[in-house]
């Protein structure tokens, strides 16, 4: 569907502030989450971990845990079947260790009990004997053809031939000729990067809360950004109908990617098959950080050839990633993304991915792209420094734009990277001297944002107000979103609409909440849904006059006549045709459902300033400025916010985080204390420009806005942090040891 | 005929062709005609791939039409955070 | 180990539970009392999640004791409304949009509601470092500052 055709559409309350439908639960302690949910007679569900990176289980004994009062069901692998599809099972094993644990943390055995303190003594009372194996944490140690092997037999068909066992996917993209390119030009510049491994690091745990009758039928209440993403999982898992399975969505408490698959959700089910009780299961902090989660550790060569003038003549990048011990193609996403701000006539891309005893990767916000985009900024900015060019006018030298052939192989068509640049470029911020021992930061990002499929009920009650269904868990604000377009489009207040979030019985399919897909996707399903609703309204409305149904037409929230041949008829109000509904032919509801395209890339840019105290080592953030194609704001809070939290997760990346494993194998800062997330104090403002370049693919223009605010961070930060120390900094996270070891060494 | 250019990797089993043509009026169609004259190609298409027809990228979307002089680039299936 | 009676106020209610002698006042208040507005993060302290006043004093009530809160006064979110007529401080977190998925938010709103009780008009810094125990993992906490000092102002012209 386009963007509708009559022009520059006059809205009426699209990019307005309204209050969130959900915002006094939520400030008042109301709002329900994964944790807050109570059944009664309900068991405390427990997971026993691995303490082991890589070990051969060879027995597990549960008969003293069985034994202890108040334990109703123990569940090990044996429990479960292995389904026949690959990235099923690989969930299975991953949720529940076979016969190896594959990396600190994972899941061997699990309790039911009618006590915290019972089943904590029943793990303690679960007798696990391993055979310890040779482990690999570190992804350059694992592509070695003498690495422990993590998994065998794993490599797809996409894997040359003598490569090692833990090399199971390799890409490649571009186009052109790379030598002819750096054959023109006059700086080339190459460097090695390499980036940890971090953690979506929302503040709420997984938590679930499962029944099973005996007769098949299972509930299922848990935080999750996809409801019937879990029906299709568990339901594959444990081998039942999806239709026995009904998954209600709590309210999520941060997601980023991390709650788009499941963990503990399927061992809830089985200990609640087992024990014939409600059984609960909330992870701790230390199984979050250790069972779930991070993102691909990498290791990244980067090419560029640029002329004296700032233009790049060609680029080249080899990714190595590792999501842990189980097979991905991250890396496909990385590949795609790392050159696509620049026009290039020559550009190549190799992405492997690489096996490790770390836990199984999981989406986080553009997943694969900022490290990418990181490592590709990086080698921009010191060329920059090195050809003594202002870094934004090289980067709208370069620029991607519309025509330009991307570095993945499609041609962009309307794009907002220029116009954001230039925005970067024309803002205060740009224009303010630094102050000495001040540097200043740039950065582009991209993310492709994509729709997917989306099924939206939209029901006309009969005192004229409105009820949206659908079924994408809202991560941050969408409800109030959803609301405004349904409103927008019906032509009625934003009061008079509420919008729910289906559980899987209730509505049919959704994707989960990612790809920045809600507002464009679900809005769109949302619109179309009103206007389905509206072409029935208009339909009775047109029997009530006997006229034609296509001489009615919908306006401010009122059939009118659509024309003046279509005779003179005082405007019927939503209100008055749902208030005689019954008596025209029953209720009136319009309803959608698409696999929804068109969703538009998105880029940014962000600007950083800083200073870093070079006793110390550490940094600190001066002042930072986000400016993000929105292609219609539909609520500018939270697109405001979505940028803003997008960056400080991005300058976390940058400084702070990173998952830090000890010579055995095992995490050492399980915790938010060592694993250090961004904190108040550490942070100044972050100022926001909605670019607002409308997205052809919607009819009101809108791009997603939750994912491309991750990606500019990482370089914009190492930009300034390498311009205030005067080193190329190579690798993340930033961390003042880090820093100061850097500095030490240039001074030699 | 409709041309359709290949990411690096899927080359291998394109006599290193980055771009093949196959008869195709709809994205099914592509994939099926791709499947069938490059066989190697089938795992990677099970698997799932996205097309981008005409700069708008598709994931699942089998009848979407694709014209002569559409350019069509298969890409790996999108996945997102 | 044999369970413990307590009592207590709670949110000016007073209130008597019973708990086992390892069970911290976050777990009592959630599960004894189904206060569920204070939340688990981490149960280590690090996370603010879980924030409530004990006798006016910002607490993380995953670090004490329930059994400790025998006499205490308790403050938790949901006793920062009265009734339906909402603080300044929920009110302008709504209106600032200080909170996504709003998690964090009885916690901050605690703490926040803790700052402001003690001092009336923080600078921004003075905000930052108070609430530097809340972990916000949504907002890159702008619009929290920006929301606190909306809300500082308000109750200063009240």
């Amino acid at each position: 569907m386009a963007l509708d055709s009559h022009g520059k559409r006059e809205f009426k309350q699209i990019g307005t502030r309204v209050a969130r439908p959900d915002g006094i639960d939520k400030v008042t302690g109301r709002a329900l989450y994964g944790a807050d949910m109570s059944a009664p007679g309900m068991l405390v569900g427990r997971i026993l971990r691995s303490p082991h990176a890589h070990a051969r289980i060879l027995r597990i004994d549960t008969s003293e845990a069985e034994a202890i009062p108040g334990v109703k069901a123990v569940v090990t692998g044996a429990d479960f079947s292995i389904p026949d599809d690959a990235a099923l099972a690989d969930i299975s094993v991953n949720v529940m260790a076979r016969t190896k644990a594959l990396y600190d943390g994972h899941a061997v055995a699990a309790v039911a009990a009618t006590s915290a303190q019972a089943a904590k003594a029943a793990l303690k009372a679960i007798k696990v004997e391993y055979e310890v194996l040779p482990h690999v944490t570190d992804v350059d140690a694992a592509m070695a053809p003498d690495a422990p092997v993590v998994q065998k037999g794993r490599s797809l068909e996409s894997v040359p031939a003598g490569m090692g066992a833990n090399v199971t996917h390799h890409c490649e993209f571009g186009h052109g000729d790379l030598e002819a390119g750096f054959a023109r030009a006059d700086k080339i510049v190459e460097r090695s990067f390499k980036t940890a491994a971090t953690h979506q690091g929302y503040i709420e745990p997984h938590a679930c809360l499962a029944t099973m009758n005996g007769d098949g039928r299972a509930d299922l209440w848990c935080c999750t950004q996809g409801q019937y993403m879990v029906r299709t999982v568990c339901a594959g898992v444990l081998g039942i109908e999806a239709s026995q399975l009904r998954v209600t969505a709590s309210e999520i408490g941060g997601g980023f990617g991390g709650k788009t698959t499941v963990f503990i959700e399927p061992v809830a089910l089985m200990l609640a098959k087992k024990s014939g009780k409600p059984v609960k299961i909330v992870m701790t902090r230390d199984e979050v950080f250790k069972a779930t989660g991070p993102t691909v550790s990498t290791s990244i060569d980067v090419k560029i050839g640029m002329t004296k003038a700032g233009r790049i003549t060609a680029g080249a990048a080899t990714l190595r990633y590792s999501g842990g011990a189980f097979p991905n193609t991250t890396v496909d996403m990385g590949a795609q993304a790392a050159f696509a701000a620049y026009d290039l006539d020559a550009v190549r891309t190799v992405g492997w991915n690489i096996l490790t005893n770390r836990p199984k990767e999981s989406a986080y916000r553009a997943p694969g792209a900022p490290q990418a985009i990181y490592a590709v900024e990086s080698v921009v900015d010191e060329l920059c420094l090195a050809l003594n060019l202002d870094p934004l006018d090289v980067r709208i030298l370069n620029a991607a734009r519309k025509g330009t052939k991307s570095s993945y192989g499609p041609t962009f068509d309307d794009i907002g990277l220029l116009a954001t640049l230039e925005a970067a470029k024309a803002h205060p911020h740009y224009n303010t001297p630094l102050k000495p021992g001040q540097s200043r930061g740039v950065s582009c990002g991209f993310w492709f944002n994509f729709g997917g499929n989306t099924c939206v009920s939209l029901n006309i009650n009969t005192d004229g107000t409105v009820g949206v269904t659908e079924g994408n868990p809202d991560i941050g604000g969408s409800r109030a979103s959803i609301s405004l377009m349904a409103a927008e489009e019906l032509g009625v207040p934003y009061d008079k609409v509420r919008t729910i979030i289906a559980d899987t019985a209730s509505l049919g399919y959704n994707d989960v909440t990612d790809g920045s897909r809600v507002t464009f996707a679900v809005g769109l399903a949302t619109i179309k849904a009103a206007r389905d609703a509206i072409k029935k309204m208009c339909g009775r409305v047109a029997k009530i006059w006997g006229i034609d149904e296509d001489a009615v037409e919908w306006r401010d929230g009122a059939a009118h006549p659509a024309g003046p041949n279509a005779g003179k008829f005082p405007p019927m109000t939503l209100e008055e045709i749902a208030a005689i509904s019954f008596e025209t032919g029953g209720p009136i509801a319009g309803h959608y459902e698409v696999n929804a395209d068109g969703a538009g890339v998105s880029f940014g840019v962000h600007l950083c300033d800083l200073e870093v105290d070079k006793e110390t080592g550490q940094t600190t953030i001066l002042r930072y400025t986000v400016f993000q194609d929105a292609g219609k704001a539909v609520h500018p809070d939270y697109v405001e916010g979505q940028m803003q939290g997008g960056a400080v997760q991005g300058i976390g990346w940058a400084l702070n985080e990173e998952y830090i494993y000890g010579a055995d194998g095992r995490l050492l800062n399980a915790g938010f204390l060592d694993y250090r997330i961004p904190v108040a104090s550490d942070l100044p403002k972050i100022d926001t420009q909605i670019l607002e370049i409308p997205n052809p693919g919607h009819p009101y223009g809108v791009r997603g806005v939750g994912e491309t605010g991750i990606v500019p961070p990482l370089a914009a930060v190492s930009n300034a942090v390498s311009r205030a120390i005067d080193v190329r900094m190579h690798e993340l996270p930033m961390s003042p040891p880090r820093v100061l070891k850097a500095i030490k060494a240039a001074r030699g | 005929m409709v041309k359709v250019l290949l990411w690096g990797s899927l080359r291998t089993h394109t006599d290193g062709q980055a771009e093949v043509e196959v008869e195709a009026r709809t994205f099914k169609e592509v994939l099926d005609r791709l499947a069938e004259a490059y066989p190697g190609l089938r795992p990677q298409i099970e698997r799932g791939v996205s097309m981008a027809i005409d700069g708008r990228i598709y994931r699942e979307a089998w009848f979407t039409e694709i014209k002569p002089d559409s350019e069509v680039v298969v890409m790996p299936y999108m996945t997102g955070g | 180990m044999s369970a413990i009676t307590v009592s207590t106020t709670v949110n000016g209610d007073a209130v008597d539970f019973i708990c086992q002698p390892d069970e911290s006042l976050l777990d009592a208040l959630r599960g004894r009392l189904g206060l569920t507005g204070a939340k688990e993060g981490c149960g280590t302290g690090d996370c603010g999640a879980c924030s409530v006043t004990v006798n006016g004093r910002l607490v993380c009530s995953c670090l004490m004791l329930a059994a400790e809160a025998e006499g205490a006064e308790i403050g938790t979110v949901e006793g920062i409304a009265k009734g339906n007529a909402l603080h300044p401080l929920q009110q302008s977190f709504l209106d600032h949009a200080g909170l996504q998925c709003g998690v964090c938010t009885p916690g901050i709103l605690v703490a926040a509601k803790a700052l402001l009780d003690r001092n009336p008009d923080p600078t921004d810094e003075e905000v930052r470092y108070w609430l530097a125990g809340n972990l916000c993992r949504c907002t890159g906490y702008d619009k929290i500052i920006r929301a606190v000092q909306s809300a500082a102002a308000q109750m200063r012209s009240a």
